[in-house]
């Protein structure tokens, strides 16, 4: 497992370092503001990684919403009802057509003014990025149920269980084993999006390295230790999922 | 019709699009008869005992199973669904539950058993089809008969009144399809009302007592097995048999 993990993830975590290392013998990089030898480097080390609670915390939940909401819409999806059909095809697609940007913003300034509530920069992050990703959720789950052979449908029903029944027990269980991988695409696109929630103040990995580089003026390495940020937070989802894909492989097989 | 008829097809017709998969099909079956369709690919015999539960809608004629006409009233289908369990060619068991997950599904939620009842009666099902050692196993890890013999128990726990069994062992390896016959002619013996479309002749000669001949989605020939083996009326039929018992 170990050498699996070092041939998947030694080559570009190799190159990315040799590049590092390569670049800053040119004399254009200033690392002394990120420095952990010195005190000014490790206050805004911390200041940079204290985002990365922010960015966690407001990615899975924008995901656990998603998720759930994405299941919502994909029942309908299913359906042979036209108007239910019509109803999952027309949020899809008008979802699916906003960017994530526009809607971060529009529910940040603009929802407030149609519902008169207020909302924190933390929920309108997660509102925006789990509306947006609920869609794509949408088809991955209609997909997944979708590959699922008709005849567990059939001996299903032959059993008498209910619509319910049938989804909860026979069909989502196999269909999520089946998109896994893609949900864990999901997951890491979403911990990326995350980032533009900076742009209405959200204080977390992005918004953290802006504001240091107002102050230091050294963009070059503080958006350096930001993509390391990023990068480690990715590696470790994608370990995670692969995790659950093998775990749940087990209970089939020998 | 007589009063201990358990299924009643009346003029049952069927389209796929264009084509008639049955046409003006009109049977009775006896409370604990067990009756064998036999026929070319095509004529409409799965599709005919798909119509009994209704995973196939029938457009126009009537069907009525053990009293309750099928027709689009959820709560008739469920309730025959109850009453009729159902084999398939291709097993269909849920590969992601073990052996006994298969067989306990059915009871605890359709039939409202308990867990204990449910394994109990699961337990004692797949004692009846000789793999009692198998329950914590799943299905990818058991052979092809094995897996239909679970699919049977699994039919079996909801204590059916009709079983249907649809090329229960076309799917299957030869040295496979005795073990599945063997536990279908012990489940005749017990009484059950059984519909088997098959092609496996020598176990319709032993269980059979009516054989069904169908072609073009018609019935053509009824008759119990001594009479339809040795003198078939119709010549489709003749030529049919000679066929699958000469190769």
């Amino acid at each position: 497992m170990n050498r699996l993990w070092l041939s998947t993830y030694f080559p570009q975590t190799f190159t990315l370092a040799a590049t590092l290392l390569l670049t800053s013998c040119s004399g254009n990089w200033g690392w002394y503001v990120v420095s952990p030898r010195t005190s000014t480097g490790r206050t805004n080390l911390l200041f940079l990684l204290d985002g990365l609670q922010w960015t966690v915390l407001m990615s899975i939940t924008a995901i656990s919403i998603s998720v759930i909401l994405g299941l919502l819409i994909a029942l309908p999806g299913l359906s042979k009802q036209r108007a239910l059909l019509i109803s999952n095809r027309t949020y899809v697609e008008l979802v699916r057509a906003v960017p994530i940007l526009v809607l971060i913003l529009w529910v940040y300034y603009g929802l407030p003014q149609i519902a008169e509530i207020s909302i924190s920069v933390f929920w309108a992050g997660v509102i925006a990025l789990a509306v947006s990703d609920s869609a794509f959720q949408a088809e991955i789950f209609r997909a997944g149920v979708q590959s699922i052979n008709r005849g567990q449908y059939e001996a299903a029903q032959s059993l008498s269980l209910s619509y319910m029944d049938t989804m909860r027990f026979v069909i989502l269980p196999q269909a999520i084993k089946r998109i896994l991988p893609a949900l864990g695409n999901q997951l890491v696109y979403m911990l990326k999006m995350s980032s533009l929630v900076s742009v209405i103040g959200m204080q977390e990995l992005t918004r953290r390295a802006n504001e240091l580089v107002v102050t230091e003026y050294r963009p070059l390495e503080i958006y350096t230790v930001l993509i390391l940020e990023y990068l480690a937070l990715i590696l470790i989802v994608s370990a995670g999922v692969r995790w659950l894909e093998r775990r749940m492989r087990a209970d089939e097989r020998v | 019709m007589s009063a201990d008829s358990i299924i009643r097809l009346e003029a049952v017709s069927k389209w796929f699009g264009d084509f008639q998969a049955l046409d003006n099909v009109s049977i009775t079956i006896r409370t604990g008869e067990k009756l064998v369709v036999c026929g070319p690919s095509g004529s409409g015999k799965s599709t005919m005992i798909r119509c009994i539960n209704r995973l196939e809608r029938h457009e126009s004629g009537k069907i009525i199973v053990d009293g309750t006409e099928l027709n689009d009233n959820r709560r008739n289908i469920q309730a025959i669904r109850q009453e009729v369990g159902m084999v398939f060619q291709q097993f269909n068991l849920f590969p992601h539950l073990t052996v006994l997950e298969n067989l306990t599904l059915g009871p605890l939620r359709a039939r409202g058993l308990s867990k204990d009842e449910a394994e109990d009666r699961a337990r004692q099902y797949l004692k009846r089809v000789h793999i009692p050692e198998q329950s914590n196993k799943y299905p990818s890890q058991l052979s092809g008969g094995q897996q239909q013999r679970v699919a049977i128990a699994r039919s079996l726990c909801m204590e059916p009144r009709i079983m249907l069994f649809d090329e229960p062992t076309s799917a299957l390896d030869p040295e496979m399809i005795a073990e599945v016959l063997d536990v279908m002619i012990e489940l005749a013996d017990t009484g059950i009302t059984m519909v088997c479309v098959t092609h496996e002749m020598g176990f319709a000669e032993r269980v059979a007592d009516t054989m069904l001949f169908m072609d073009k989605g018609q019935v053509v020939e009824m008759a119990p097995p001594d009479q339809f083996f040795s003198k078939p009326k119709s010549e489709r039929c003749r030529r049919f048999l000679k066929q699958i018992l000469h190769h």
